[in-house]
């Protein structure tokens, strides 16, 4: 999902967990098993093992990247919103996602990456954010398909994240998941209203956008947990807590159950109820679809990676200048 | 990128409504205290959470040592006495 990339970890050679040197180290490193064990929380200051450290700014800097660049697929429609309603709620929603990225990028730099390093890394292509947000937004109804099934499929993630052993990502995490169900369900509403009120065309506008975007929003909880490495380690630390594939499932069944009451279908015709799982059972997701899209080859990657760029070089003269202003009130207060 | 470029670290506080504490609430990048209140704001109060922030450098705090934790704050455990219910005294009089 937003963090879906930390599945192609691992294949860095720099990335296998070190071995441990010492004594010392490995009474460190066992005490900190325990308290995981225990179910403690893990502050910013405390011991922690240098792999655990690394995993967590990955995931976490991969999570503000996915909502500062999340923000740009909505921002094409905020001028062409249909009422004056629409647009001030997608303006919230904007701003509410620029506000996770802050969180979160405060939440990775207490593990002692700074900010630049981290804006540096999304800007270099090293560092991902989430495949979703590689897909254009066509239509209107892009945006209320986005707040039901990309939003659907985030909330459904990061629910069990608030309980993430590492505690400044877990807070971050509480208060995201307070604010983002508004997402949800101003997105199903906005499809809803379509659907029950709006003309022929609208409603197959509606049907379209769902087309296009279920199966990436399925992509988006990340491969199948055969082919998802470092699941085991994520699931030892508390850092995951609930498998992709059991995160994909939940979501199928909640969201099939919602495409009856909305009265669009979605795009899969294996989906259906199976009574002896007590789940719905759905078909193959096209998985080089998904690694061409994390591989940066989707429809949009060049596209979004640029407007982040020119977004950060055009705005440089304006931190150089509050940075400047900010000395000279200094020298101003020294002198009075 | 220089990093001596990069804004300076601020820590949030925010009083949720009258007659409560400012609560520690997260952190920005700002680059002077006014700046860090107006982003305070707009990144920590979108739905009226505060009635008042504080903002101060990340820099100019002092901790207790994470380390320490246990010589620190473990002599506290064995003074049971310091608790009102330590003291057993007859039911008439138990709501002392």
């Amino acid at each position: 999902m937003y963090t879906q990339a930390m599945d192609t970890m691992g294949k860095d050679r720099d990335d296998a967990p070190k071995a441990v040197r010492s004594a010392d180290e490995l009474a460190r490193q066992q005490a900190f098993d325990a308290r995981i064990d225990a179910g403690d929380f893990i502050e910013a200051k405390d011991w922690m093992p240098e792999h655990y450290r690394k995993t967590l700014v990955r995931q976490i800097s991969q999570h503000a990247h996915s909502e500062i660049v999340g923000m740009l697929p909505e921002g094409n429609w905020i001028t062409r919103a249909p009422t004056l309603k629409r647009k001030a709620i997608l303006l919230a929603k904007v701003q509410d996602e620029a506000g996770h990225g802050l969180y979160l990028y405060a939440a990775a730099e207490t593990l002692g990456t700074s900010r630049d390093q981290l804006v540096e890394a999304l800007h270099s292509g090293k560092a991902k954010y989430s495949s979703i947000f590689n897909y254009p937004t066509l239509t209107w109804a892009d945006m209320g398909t986005i707040g039901w099934l990309v939003d659907g499929a985030a909330i459904m993630n990061q629910v069990p994240l608030c309980r993430c052993s590492y505690a400044p990502y877990a807070r971050a995490m509480v208060r995201i998941c307070r604010e983002e169900s508004f997402h949800q369900r101003q997105g199903f509403e906005s499809l809803l209203t379509m659907m029950s009120k709006g003309t022929a065309a609208q409603k197959a506008m509606v049907q379209d956008a769902v087309d296009r975007w279920w199966w990436p929003s399925l992509m988006m909880f990340g491969p199948p947990d055969s082919e998802s490495p470092n699941s085991e380690q994520s699931m030892r630390w508390g850092i995951k807590r609930i498998s992709n594939d059991d995160l994909r499932q939940k979501f199928v069944d909640a969201t099939a159950e919602q495409a009856k009451i909305l009265g669009v279908t979605l795009p899969d015709p294996e989906l259906r109820w199976n009574e002896a799982r007590g789940h719905w059972d759905f078909g193959a997701i096209d998985w080089r679809e998904f690694w061409q899209v994390v591989g940066g080859d989707g429809p949009c990657n060049r596209e979004r990676l640029a407007a982040r760029v020119k977004a950060w070089d055009d705005g440089a003269w304006v931190r150089d200048a509050a940075l400047a202003h900010a000395a000279k009130q200094g020298q101003l207060r020294e002198a009075a | 990128m220089s990093e001596r470029n990069e804004w300076p670290l601020w820590e949030v506080f925010v009083r949720s409504k009258a007659g409560l504490d400012h609560k520690h609430c997260g952190s920005l990048h700002a680059a002077d205290p006014q700046m860090a209140i107006q982003l305070a704001r707009d990144v920590y109060t979108r739905r009226q959470e505060g009635t008042s922030v504080w903002v101060v450098r990340s820099d100019q705090i002092t901790a207790s040592d994470p380390g320490e934790k246990s010589s620190y704050f473990d002599p506290m455990e064995d003074k049971v006495y310091r608790h009102p219910t330590f003291y057993v005294l007859p039911k008439s009089l138990d709501h002392m």
